[in-house]
Protein backbone atom coordinates (compact mmCIF):
# COMPACT_ATOMS: atom_id res chain seq x y z
CA UNK A 1 0.00 0.00 0.00
CA UNK A 2 1.13 3.51 -0.74
CA UNK A 3 -0.35 6.94 -1.14
CA UNK A 4 -0.41 9.11 -4.20
CA UNK A 5 -1.59 12.62 -4.87
CA UNK A 6 -4.75 12.97 -6.97
CA UNK A 7 -6.56 16.26 -7.55
CA UNK A 8 -4.65 17.77 -4.63
CA UNK A 9 -5.59 14.97 -2.22
CA UNK A 10 -3.46 12.22 -0.69
CA UNK A 11 -5.10 8.95 -1.79
CA UNK A 12 -4.38 5.39 -0.65
CA UNK A 13 -3.73 3.07 -3.59
CA UNK A 14 -2.51 -0.51 -4.04
CA UNK A 15 0.51 -1.53 -6.15
CA UNK A 16 -1.62 -1.50 -9.34
CA UNK A 17 -2.92 2.00 -8.71
CA UNK A 18 -6.42 0.96 -7.58
CA UNK A 19 -7.85 3.12 -4.80
CA UNK A 20 -8.22 1.32 -1.49
CA UNK A 21 -10.91 3.53 -0.01
CA UNK A 22 -13.84 4.34 -2.32
CA UNK A 23 -14.96 7.06 0.10
CA UNK A 24 -11.91 9.14 -0.86
CA UNK A 25 -13.09 9.19 -4.49
CA UNK A 26 -14.29 12.41 -6.12
CA UNK A 27 -15.29 13.17 -9.73
CA UNK A 28 -12.06 15.18 -10.03
CA UNK A 29 -10.03 12.11 -9.04
CA UNK A 30 -11.96 10.08 -11.64
CA UNK A 31 -10.97 12.59 -14.32
CA UNK A 32 -7.33 12.33 -13.27
CA UNK A 33 -7.37 8.50 -13.15
CA UNK A 34 -8.98 8.54 -16.61
CA UNK A 35 -6.31 10.87 -17.99
CA UNK A 36 -3.63 8.50 -16.65
CA UNK A 37 -5.33 5.73 -18.68
CA UNK A 38 -5.41 7.89 -21.81
CA UNK A 39 -9.11 8.77 -21.52
CA UNK A 40 -9.80 12.49 -21.77
CA UNK A 41 -12.38 13.86 -21.36
CA UNK A 42 -14.88 11.66 -19.55
CA UNK A 43 -18.15 11.73 -21.52
CA UNK A 44 -21.75 11.26 -20.34
CA UNK A 45 -21.47 7.58 -21.31
CA UNK A 46 -18.37 7.21 -19.12
CA UNK A 47 -20.27 8.79 -16.23
CA UNK A 48 -23.20 6.44 -16.77
CA UNK A 49 -20.78 3.54 -16.35
CA UNK A 50 -18.97 5.11 -13.39
CA UNK A 51 -22.23 5.92 -11.58
CA UNK A 52 -23.45 2.36 -12.05
CA UNK A 53 -20.13 0.85 -10.89
CA UNK A 54 -20.12 2.90 -7.70
CA UNK A 55 -23.79 2.25 -6.96
CA UNK A 56 -23.53 -1.48 -7.70
CA UNK A 57 -20.32 -1.89 -5.74
CA UNK A 58 -21.83 -0.15 -2.71
CA UNK A 59 -24.79 -2.54 -2.88
CA UNK A 60 -22.97 -5.78 -3.66
CA UNK A 61 -19.65 -5.14 -1.97
CA UNK A 62 -17.69 -5.93 -5.14
CA UNK A 63 -17.19 -4.02 -8.40
CA UNK A 64 -19.23 -5.23 -11.40
CA UNK A 65 -17.67 -7.01 -14.39
CA UNK A 66 -18.12 -5.72 -17.93
CA UNK A 67 -21.11 -7.96 -18.73
CA UNK A 68 -22.95 -6.87 -15.60
CA UNK A 69 -22.34 -3.23 -16.52
CA UNK A 70 -23.73 -3.73 -20.04
CA UNK A 71 -26.77 -5.61 -18.69
CA UNK A 72 -27.63 -2.79 -16.31
CA UNK A 73 -26.84 0.36 -18.28
CA UNK A 74 -27.61 1.54 -21.77
CA UNK A 75 -23.99 0.96 -22.72
CA UNK A 76 -23.29 -1.94 -25.09
CA UNK A 77 -20.31 -4.32 -24.98
CA UNK A 78 -18.88 -2.73 -28.11
CA UNK A 79 -19.26 0.77 -26.62
CA UNK A 80 -17.49 -0.35 -23.43
CA UNK A 81 -14.38 -1.17 -25.46
CA UNK A 82 -14.63 2.19 -27.22
CA UNK A 83 -15.00 4.05 -23.94
CA UNK A 84 -12.19 2.20 -22.16
CA UNK A 85 -9.77 1.10 -24.89
CA UNK A 86 -7.12 0.02 -22.40
CA UNK A 87 -9.45 -2.66 -21.01
CA UNK A 88 -12.97 -1.95 -19.66
CA UNK A 89 -12.76 -4.78 -17.11
CA UNK A 90 -10.17 -2.99 -15.05
CA UNK A 91 -10.46 0.64 -16.11
CA UNK A 92 -14.17 1.11 -15.34
CA UNK A 93 -13.56 -0.03 -11.76
CA UNK A 94 -10.25 1.81 -11.40
CA UNK A 95 -11.67 5.16 -12.55
CA UNK A 96 -14.67 4.60 -10.28
CA UNK A 97 -12.31 4.39 -7.29
CA UNK A 98 -12.96 0.68 -6.78
CA UNK A 99 -10.83 -2.46 -6.58
CA UNK A 100 -10.20 -4.86 -9.47
CA UNK A 101 -13.37 -6.89 -10.25
CA UNK A 102 -13.30 -10.54 -9.15
CA UNK A 103 -15.18 -12.00 -12.14
CA UNK A 104 -13.87 -13.02 -15.55
CA UNK A 105 -16.88 -11.87 -17.60
CA UNK B 1 -7.13 -2.50 -30.77
CA UNK B 2 -5.78 -1.37 -27.42
CA UNK B 3 -2.47 0.43 -27.44
CA UNK B 4 -1.80 0.01 -23.75
CA UNK B 5 -3.28 -2.14 -21.06
CA UNK B 6 -4.78 -0.76 -17.85
CA UNK B 7 -1.36 -0.36 -16.28
CA UNK B 8 -0.08 1.76 -19.13
CA UNK B 9 2.58 -0.79 -20.14
CA UNK B 10 3.33 -2.17 -23.61
CA UNK B 11 0.56 -4.06 -25.45
CA UNK B 12 0.25 -7.77 -24.71
CA UNK B 13 -1.33 -10.45 -26.86
CA UNK B 14 -2.60 -13.99 -26.35
CA UNK B 15 -3.22 -16.60 -29.04
CA UNK B 16 -5.54 -19.41 -27.97
CA UNK B 17 -5.88 -22.68 -29.89
CA UNK B 18 -9.20 -24.42 -29.18
CA UNK B 19 -8.94 -28.05 -30.31
CA UNK B 20 -11.64 -29.76 -28.22
CA UNK B 21 -15.38 -29.71 -28.75
CA UNK B 22 -16.80 -30.62 -25.35
CA UNK B 23 -18.60 -28.09 -23.20
CA UNK B 24 -15.98 -28.29 -20.46
CA UNK B 25 -13.16 -27.71 -22.94
CA UNK B 26 -14.97 -24.93 -24.84
CA UNK B 27 -15.29 -22.54 -21.94
CA UNK B 28 -11.65 -22.26 -20.81
CA UNK B 29 -10.53 -20.77 -24.14
CA UNK B 30 -13.52 -18.46 -24.41
CA UNK B 31 -13.23 -17.22 -20.84
CA UNK B 32 -9.46 -16.73 -21.03
CA UNK B 33 -9.83 -14.74 -24.25
CA UNK B 34 -12.53 -12.59 -22.69
CA UNK B 35 -10.51 -11.98 -19.53
CA UNK B 36 -7.60 -10.91 -21.72
CA UNK B 37 -9.74 -8.43 -23.67
CA UNK B 38 -11.25 -7.07 -20.44
CA UNK B 39 -7.78 -6.05 -19.32
CA UNK B 40 -6.74 -4.66 -22.68
CA UNK B 41 -4.75 -7.68 -23.91
CA UNK B 42 -5.25 -8.53 -27.59
CA UNK B 43 -6.73 -11.97 -28.22
CA UNK B 44 -6.67 -14.26 -31.27
CA UNK B 45 -8.50 -17.60 -31.24
CA UNK B 46 -7.93 -20.50 -33.62
CA UNK B 47 -10.57 -23.25 -33.72
CA UNK B 48 -9.22 -26.56 -35.01
CA UNK B 49 -10.31 -30.21 -35.08
CA UNK B 50 -13.15 -30.82 -32.59
CA UNK B 51 -12.83 -27.20 -31.52
CA UNK B 52 -14.68 -26.30 -34.73
CA UNK B 53 -17.86 -27.53 -33.02
CA UNK B 54 -17.64 -24.49 -30.71
CA UNK B 55 -18.14 -22.19 -33.71
CA UNK B 56 -20.36 -24.37 -35.95
CA UNK B 57 -24.00 -23.19 -35.97
CA UNK B 58 -25.39 -26.75 -35.92
CA UNK B 59 -23.38 -27.94 -32.90
CA UNK B 60 -22.48 -24.99 -30.69
CA UNK B 61 -25.71 -24.97 -28.64
CA UNK B 62 -25.47 -28.71 -28.07
CA UNK B 63 -21.92 -29.22 -26.77
CA UNK B 64 -21.69 -32.02 -24.21
CA UNK B 65 -19.69 -32.26 -21.02
CA UNK B 66 -17.02 -34.94 -21.51
CA UNK B 67 -17.24 -37.37 -18.61
CA UNK B 68 -16.07 -40.70 -20.05
CA UNK B 69 -12.36 -41.16 -19.46
CA UNK B 70 -12.24 -38.07 -17.28
CA UNK B 71 -10.92 -39.09 -13.83
CA UNK B 72 -11.83 -35.68 -12.41
CA UNK B 73 -15.51 -36.67 -12.38
CA UNK B 74 -14.65 -39.19 -9.60
CA UNK B 75 -17.09 -41.58 -11.26
CA UNK B 76 -16.27 -45.17 -12.29
CA UNK B 77 -15.75 -45.25 -16.08
CA UNK B 78 -18.42 -47.96 -16.35
CA UNK B 79 -21.02 -45.70 -14.74
CA UNK B 80 -19.96 -42.64 -16.73
CA UNK B 81 -20.44 -44.67 -19.90
CA UNK B 82 -24.04 -45.68 -19.13
CA UNK B 83 -26.68 -44.25 -21.47
CA UNK B 84 -27.94 -40.88 -20.32
CA UNK B 85 -25.06 -40.14 -17.94
CA UNK B 86 -23.37 -37.68 -20.27
CA UNK B 87 -26.66 -35.91 -20.91
CA UNK B 88 -27.26 -35.68 -17.18
CA UNK B 89 -23.78 -34.30 -16.52
CA UNK B 90 -24.23 -31.76 -19.32
CA UNK B 91 -27.59 -30.69 -17.93
CA UNK B 92 -26.13 -30.26 -14.44
CA UNK B 93 -23.17 -28.28 -15.73
CA UNK B 94 -25.39 -25.97 -17.79
CA UNK B 95 -27.71 -25.40 -14.85
CA UNK B 96 -24.82 -24.49 -12.57
CA UNK B 97 -23.46 -22.09 -15.18
CA UNK B 98 -26.87 -20.53 -15.60
CA UNK B 99 -27.12 -20.05 -11.82
CA UNK B 100 -23.74 -18.31 -11.86
CA UNK B 101 -24.86 -16.14 -14.81
CA UNK B 102 -22.11 -17.52 -17.04
CA UNK B 103 -23.10 -16.73 -20.65
CA UNK B 104 -23.90 -19.53 -23.11
CA UNK B 105 -21.28 -20.49 -25.69
CA UNK B 106 -23.21 -18.53 -28.32
CA UNK B 107 -23.29 -15.41 -26.15
CA UNK B 108 -19.60 -15.79 -25.30
CA UNK B 109 -18.79 -15.72 -29.04
CA UNK B 110 -20.86 -12.54 -29.44
CA UNK B 111 -19.17 -10.95 -26.41
CA UNK B 112 -15.71 -11.83 -27.76
CA UNK B 113 -16.54 -10.37 -31.16
CA UNK B 114 -17.84 -7.14 -29.59
CA UNK B 115 -14.72 -7.08 -27.42
CA UNK B 116 -12.51 -7.11 -30.50
CA UNK B 117 -11.12 -10.64 -30.18
CA UNK B 118 -10.25 -12.16 -33.57
CA UNK B 119 -11.56 -15.66 -34.26
CA UNK B 120 -10.49 -18.01 -37.05
CA UNK B 121 -11.34 -21.51 -38.23
CA UNK B 122 -8.68 -24.04 -39.25
CA UNK B 123 -8.70 -24.79 -42.98
CA UNK B 124 -7.43 -28.35 -42.71
CA UNK B 125 -9.97 -29.29 -40.04
CA UNK B 126 -12.73 -27.69 -42.12
CA UNK B 127 -11.78 -29.93 -45.04
CA UNK B 128 -11.54 -33.00 -42.82
CA UNK B 129 -15.01 -32.45 -41.41
CA UNK B 130 -16.50 -31.34 -44.77
CA UNK B 131 -17.50 -28.02 -43.31
CA UNK B 132 -18.07 -24.75 -45.20
CA UNK B 133 -17.45 -21.26 -43.86
CA UNK B 134 -21.19 -20.48 -44.06
CA UNK B 135 -21.80 -23.27 -41.52
CA UNK B 136 -19.76 -21.35 -38.96
CA UNK B 137 -20.95 -18.43 -36.81
CA UNK B 138 -20.58 -15.00 -38.43
CA UNK B 139 -18.06 -13.99 -35.75
CA UNK B 140 -15.47 -16.23 -37.44
CA UNK B 141 -13.45 -13.76 -39.46
CA UNK B 142 -11.84 -16.22 -41.81
CA UNK B 143 -10.75 -19.81 -42.35
CA UNK B 144 -6.97 -19.94 -42.36
CA UNK B 145 -4.03 -22.35 -42.28
CA UNK B 146 -1.87 -23.05 -39.25
CA UNK B 147 0.89 -20.98 -40.84
CA UNK B 148 -1.49 -18.03 -41.27
CA UNK B 149 -2.43 -18.45 -37.62
CA UNK B 150 1.17 -18.25 -36.46
CA UNK B 151 1.60 -15.05 -38.43
CA UNK B 152 -1.38 -13.56 -36.60
CA UNK B 153 -0.04 -14.90 -33.32
CA UNK B 154 3.31 -13.20 -33.66
CA UNK B 155 4.52 -11.88 -30.32
CA UNK B 156 1.63 -13.54 -28.48
CA UNK B 157 1.62 -15.91 -25.54
CA UNK B 158 0.16 -19.07 -27.07
CA UNK B 159 -2.24 -21.31 -25.17
CA UNK B 160 -3.31 -24.75 -26.45
CA UNK B 161 -6.58 -26.19 -25.21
Amino acid sequence: MSTTSFAGQEIEVNEDGFMLNPDQWTPEIAAELARDAGIDPLTDKHWEVIDFCRRDSAEKGTPPGVRRITKNTGVSMKEMYGLFPGGPGILAAKISGLTKPKGCI
Amino acid sequence: MAETNGNGSAPRKVAIICSKGSLDMAYPGLILANAARMMGIEAVLFFTFWGLDIVTERTLDKLHAGIVGNPATHMPAMIAGLPGMEGLATHMMKKKMDDLEIPTVREMLEILDDAGAEMYGCLMAMEMFDRDKDQLVPQIKDVITAMDFFEKAEGAQTIFI
